[in-house]
């Protein structure tokens, strides 16, 4: 588990190395991150070679689908805001050596209260009003869901990596109990909330279906970047990751600073999943488990916490995602292509960790 | 007497040079090691002891040189390899596994396939034991033994396939003046039966009082030898005066202590520690009633053996370590329950002895380490943004005022050296008016010349008035620089002394917690 740590030293890493240039680090880290993209595509295609279909076709479809189709396209990005916020709540957790993995859970429970409350309070305020209230309560019910993990960790000791992976079950289980028990629609036969009414969604731009959630998503990476590189918070954040023994030297208060990046990592979360139901769902039925956080991890670590590259991530796994679902009913395979591909790029990045691990050592000695 | 001619070397080094990038850690080295000598290795950090031990255990392949044992020209190619020539290295960090027995620690070497062969090892601790002179039992649990006793274990391990040449590696650094004189003995009927003992060491002292012949290394260069015959004739002074030209070069001064200047009767009592105890999780208390009470300047010097509670009532002043019982007051003001920070507001500082662990965070620049304990203050934060220019300016002032060779403040603190590290930490800790510091072993793993500078700027801080608890295990840097000094044993804090000259028996007894002296 030194990935964090790693990836924290590479990525915010404020001195600047005398031998090298800005130009170089630069193209390092392009380097670094798109090896195992690549890696990650020829073994796809090999195995789409092997399967008897057309590797170029199937990405052609990709790309075609996800990217170039105007429907496509407006789907990738309505896809992007809520792995944005996710992203952006992993980008806090993450390099302060927090493995807060549990956002599937938090994402749900912030969502469930969110859409049982829109309905209620539509009829009263306003569209401005309406949103922002939801929004913080997406935010707040999933900071308060992980206060659970978080006080577990910062009394207990206890690892955070079992108690947020466990409390993403507990979590879809009680949303499940919310749904059927209290918040259920009484006109409809399935175990669903009330619908928002589609007058009362998100503002969308541009005459498309893409609504101003992708907005608050870039917002959200862009400020947590800057936050993290240029304030105190971020720095004690990133101590803390680094070396947590010279943070408690330091004197920071590691109990409080835990609450806090729990809660704010939880909190973007439940943001993701409070605009998520403003923007288009407008429902949340029982047993809903969208199952997005966990495939954000990989993509937050491949950009290095830099928003930039967290943007870039995201956008083309949006595209591979919509594009792909497409692709693979052309060629006739399980959409699980998606999936296989992002566990390829996990194999890759971890041996390239690896491999640079290796080469800085030989450099030392 | 056989004239150093006459006999086979055990092990000669002709020529040995070996590079590392950017520097020659061993330049044209010759070396001779006779039998029933004992060959001091003496030198700074970094002058290329540790290369040189490398080579001769296998551990480093030299890139040009020959090493000849017992006349023959050999390659060395492995640590195993090594010890098949009966070279043997005690290292400074103990090899041994603490949960495992001394047979079996010693059993752990021995490549013997499925069957480990109990009996004959028996049989060889039993031969190397009574070789040492010393009781060793097969069956008691490594980590049970005091550090003496492990150090005779390891001597046993790295004698085991053959008793030639014995490396021992700053083998006192870790051991009590009672621990050490038996050492001496050991080491003394080690060279009575014809070996060879190596022994390395920044120490002056000792390695004038155990070597037969003592070298010089500075810079990866032998820099000069004092031979047996000038060791005999010549006067301890004069011996001292040339061997510390050879070590700094023309400038001798660097191991001159600090005398402690004297605290005035009237001045007043600044820091009090009242019956502190700390619970462990054996049915030992950690700390049990520790207390003693400071003048404004004064300087306390808190020796022992490393392990008996000195590391936790330094972590418990600093505010890091919870107290059980007892009260610590500043000033007339209780700060037992304030938290760190708060402490450090007051003018508590720690400078501990754990420089990479928790001292810096290695990989943030030098600059951001200087205000590591003051994130988000002013002036170097506003309204929670970071003024890099303020930190900067802040950083290069403490650079310049304590001497750090550093490129710039900008670069990785971990890409200093030890000393240069531990200069960055006593400049942060003592910035911005201190008021009490606590010192944990601050000059551990520091050469002669950079131990001089920081104990010098202990002193000066106290002579300014901050009132310093000083931890070392070193007892001669206790008593160059304090005015009083208690011992710790066992969670236990001796009745402070004044510090006098020729104290350090007295001290070893109750660091050892006999009560004869």
């Amino acid at each position: 588990m030194s990935a964090p740590h790693g990836g924290t030293t590479v990525a915010l890493a404020e001195h600047k190395s005398q031998t090298e240039s800005r130009l170089e680090r630069v193209s390092r880290s392009m380097t670094n991150a798109l090896i195992p993209v690549v890696g990650a595509f020829v073994i796809g295609g090999l195995l789409l070679a092997v399967l008897g279909r057309n590797p170029f076709a199937f990405y052609g479809n990709v790309i075609d689908h996800g990217l170039i189709g105007s429907l496509g396209r407006q789907e990738t990005l309505i896809r992007m805001a809520p792995l944005l916020l996710i992203a952006a709540g992993l980008m806090i957790a993450f390099p302060a050596g927090i493995w807060n993995l549990g956002t599937d859970g938090q994402y749900v429970m912030g969502g469930v209260i969110v859409a049982a409350l829109g309905p209620e309070l539509a009829p009263h305020v306003s569209g401005f009003v309406l949103f922002t209230t939801l929004f913080i309560v997406g935010f707040v019910v999933a900071a308060i869901w992980s206060l659970i993990p978080a006080i577990l960790k910062a009394w207990y000791g206890i690892n955070e990596i079992i108690s947020t992976l466990m409390l993403t079950f507990i979590g879809l289980r009680f949303s499940a109990f919310l749904v059927k028990e209290y918040f259920y629609d009484r006109e409809t036969t399935v175990p669903q909330t009330r619908v928002l009414a589609v007058a009362d969604r998100l503002p969308r731009m541009f005459s498309s279906r893409v609504h101003i959630g992708l907005i608050v998503g870039l917002v959200a990476v862009i400020a947590v970047h800057f936050v993290m590189r240029n304030t105190a918070f971020g720095l004690r954040l990133r101590i803390v990751g680094i070396n947590p023994k010279a943070a408690i030297h330091a004197g920071i208060n590691m109990k409080v600073l835990t609450l806090a990046i729990f809660t704010l990592s939880a909190g973007f979360a439940g943001l993701a999943a409070a605009i998520n139901i403003t923007g288009v769902d407008g429902v949340v039925r029982a047993e809903w488990n969208p199952a997005i956080g966990l495939l954000v991890v990989p993509l937050v670590f491949l950009a290095r916490f830099h928003a930039a590259s967290v943007i870039a991530f995201i956008a083309a796994f949006a595209v591979f995602q919509v594009g792909g679902e497409s692709a693979s009913r052309k060629a006739d395979i399980p959409n699980f292509m998606v999936l296989f591909m992002v566990g390829l790029l996990l194999i890759f990045m971890a041996l390239g960790e690896y491999m640079q691990l290796r080469s800085s050592r030989k450099h030392q000695s | 007497m056989v004239l150093a001619s006459e006999i086979t070397p055990t092990v000669e080094l002709i020529g040995i040079t070996k590079a590392y990038p950017g520097v020659v850690a061993n330049s044209d080295i010759h070396l001779t090691l006779l039998p029933g000598e004992v060959h001091s290795l003496l030198g700074e950090n970094g002058a290329g002891k540790s290369t040189l031990i490398g080579i001769l255990s296998g551990m480093v392949q030299p890139d040009a040189g020959e090493i000849r044992i017992e006349g023959k020209t050999v390659h060395i190619h492995s640590p195993r390899d090594a010890l098949e020539r009966g070279i043997g290295t005690v290292y400074q960090h103990s090899l041994l596994v603490p949960t495992l027995t001394v047979l079996d620690n010693l059993l752990l070497g021995v490549d013997q396939g499925w069957k480990l062969g109990r009996e004959m090892a028996m049989a060889r601790l039993h031969e190397l034991a009574t070789l040492l002179d010393v009781e060793i039992d097969p069956s008691s649990i490594v980590g049970d033994l005091a550090l003496g006793q492990r150090q005779q274990v390891e001597i046993v391990r790295a004698l085991w396939r053959g008793e030639g040449v014995l490396i021992l590696d700053e083998p006192t650094s870790m051991l009590t003046p009672q621990g050490a004189e038996k050492l001496v003995q050991v080491v003394r009927r080690l060279v009575s039966k014809g070996l060879a003992v190596v022994f390395i060491t920044h120490k002056l002292n000792e390695a004038l009082d155990l070597g037969d012949r003592v070298t010089v290394l500075r810079r990866g260069k032998i820099v000069g030898e004092v031979t047996p015959d000038e060791l005999r004739n010549k006067s301890r002074i004069q011996v001292t005066d040339e061997v510390l030209k050879m070590i700094f070069g023309e400038k001798s001064d660097a191991s001159q202590g600090t005398s402690a200047t004297q605290i005035s009767d009237t001045a007043g009592e600044t820091f009090r520690v009242a019956h502190v105890s700390v619970k462990g999780d054996g049915p030992h208390p950690v700390l049990d009633e520790v207390s003693f009470a400071l003048k404004r300047g004064e300087i306390l010097g808190i020796a022992g053996i490393d392990g008996n509670g000195q590391k936790e009532l330094a972590e418990v002043l600093a505010g890091q370590r919870r107290v059980d019982n007892g009260e610590i007051i500043l000033e007339g003001l209780s700060i037992q329950h304030l938290s760190i920070a708060a402490r450090q507001a007051k003018g508590v500082r720690y400078v501990t002895d754990d420089r990479h662990g928790e001292g810096t965070v290695g990989p943030l620049s030098v600059a951001l380490n200087v205000v590591l304990k003051r994130v988000g203050e002013a002036p170097f934060w506003r309204w929670s943004f970071v003024r890099h220019g303020a930190i900067r300016e802040f950083a290069r002032k403490l650079i310049n005022d304590h001497d750090v060779r550093t490129p710039h403040e900008e670069v990785a603190i971990s890409t200093l050296s030890g000393g240069n590290m531990q200069k960055v930490i006593l400049a942060r800790e003592l910035a911005l008016e201190p008021r009490v510091v606590v010192y944990n072993k601050p000059t551990y793993g520091l050469d002669a010349r950079t131990t001089a500078i920081v104990l010098a700027r202990i002193a000066d801080q106290a002579r300014s008035g901050v009132t310093t608890v000083f931890i070392s295990t070193e007892l001669s840097e206790i008593v160059a620089i304090c005015h009083r000094v208690a011992v710790m044993y066992r969670g236990q804090l001796s009745e402070p002394i004044s510090v006098r000259p020729g104290i350090e028996l007295q001290l070893g007894a109750l660091m050892t917690g006999s009560t004869a002296v």
